[in-house]
């Protein structure tokens, strides 16, 4: 497969990712399994280490699938394709807002966009909860919770009250920890 | 300018490398570097770039590091913060396809990873906390919060559609406070710590 037909099918990817690496899940599937890139296992098998492996987890398919397809020229062009739509794009937005920024109807919409931000981080958070601490799908129903990661989390949330240190600290401590503790 | 290309370059290579289990790490990251150790940008500014990234095209770890890196340096920031997101992905990739595809079957490896989001839930649950102190002034704003916290977990909506319902209410509210003069709801973009 030549280099540019991979980063033209990683443009096309990245530009209708919205919303989230997960939103990408089906596109990719899509253009990897029913385009013939790779089997139905492969696709999982790339999914779980894109999902356990640092970066984000669309940045990281793209790299796996380019370099199974063209080795490493490959990876370099799927990660470039998929990455070229959101510079053009934020760009273009950035340039706009630096001229913008003062305009009462922008200053109105970002009040209101922004503490709807908090809240969609808030939901994240809660996610992330959920699928460590309290090991369930949505809302807490009774004695539904890992006690050892909830101790885990009450070590490490007065350790950063107190200290504040860095958060790449938490994530080292938190794997050291998991590699113990479960 | 090269320096700071470079620092950009830095700061956003190692967020790559630490964003473990999903993008979602990033953004406790990315404020501490950002807004508290360097001032660069303020709480708002951040809160604009996470919100526009999460509605326009592309992914949003992405999105958000080409926002700040255009910021600090224009376009030759958005590249180098750009590249220096994807960088860890590239090599560790490479070398996990190269030799063990099977990492993740690997019981220390998914001890370390369940772990991991212990601490990512402790990371977001005081950014999340930290934010609303900050930034978050008036009923209205609450509700707002509250409102797309509960359109996610509970009613299962996607973040677009949430985000531009909050746009149309902050378009509302810009224009009944200008009729009376009022303050308008959530903060001024003026970096206030």
């Amino acid at each position: 497969m030549s280099l540019i037909t991979i980063f033209a099918v990683f443009f096309r990817i990245g530009l209708f990712t919205i919303g989230g690496g997960l939103a990408a899940i089906p596109l990719l599937r899509e253009e990897l399994v029913g385009g013939g890139w790779v089997t139905g296992s492969e696709f999982i098998d790339m999914l779980a280490v894109s999902q356990s492996t640092p970066g984000p987890i669309g940045i990281n398919m793209a790299t796996y699938a380019g370099f199974k397809s063209a080795s490493f020229l490959g990876s370099l062009s799927a990660t470039a394709g998929m990455v070229a739509p959101s510079l053009i794009i934020i760009i273009l937005i950035a340039r706009f807002m630096s001229h913008f920024a003062d305009h009462p109807v922008v200053r109105s919409i970002l009040s209101g966009v922004r503490p709807a931000a908090i809240g969609l981080i808030a939901a994240a958070a809660w996610f992330v909860l959920s699928n460590s601490v309290f090991l369930m799908e949505w809302f807490p129903g009774f004695g539904w919770f890992d006690v050892r990661a909830f101790g885990l989390f009450l070590v490490l949330a007065f350790a950063y009250w107190k200290t504040k240190t860095y958060p790449v600290y938490y994530i080292l401590a938190g794997g050291l920890a998991g590699v113990f503790l479960f | 300018m090269i320096h700071e290309l470079i620092d950009l370059y830095k700061i956003f290579f190692r967020i790559g490398l630490f964003s473990i289990g999903g993008g979602y790490v990033m953004f406790p990251m990315l404020r501490r570097e950002m807004v508290e150790d360097r001032a660069w940008i303020s709480d708002e500014e951040l809160l604009d770039y996470y919100a526009i990234a999460q509605a326009t095209p592309g992914i949003i770890a992405i999105n958000t590091a080409t926002f700040v890196g255009f910021k600090r340096r224009g376009v030759w920031g958005a590249f180098a913060a750009t590249a220096g997101m994807v960088t860890p992905s590239l090599i560790i990739i490479t070398i996990i396809a190269i030799f063990f595809s099977r990492l993740q079957d690997n019981p220390v490896v998914q001890r370390a990873f369940r772990g991991i989001r212990v601490a990512v839930a402790v990371l977001l649950s005081f950014t999340v906390v930290s934010l609303m102190k900050k930034t978050v002034r008036g009923a209205l704003a609450v509700m707002i919060s509250a409102g797309a916290f509960l359109g996610i977990t509970w009613a299962g909506f996607s973040p677009i559609p949430i985000l531009l319902s909050a746009a149309v209410l902050g378009i509302l509210t810009g224009i009944a406070g200008r009729k009376k003069s009022a303050e308008t709801i959530g903060a001024d973009g003026d970096g206030a710590k």
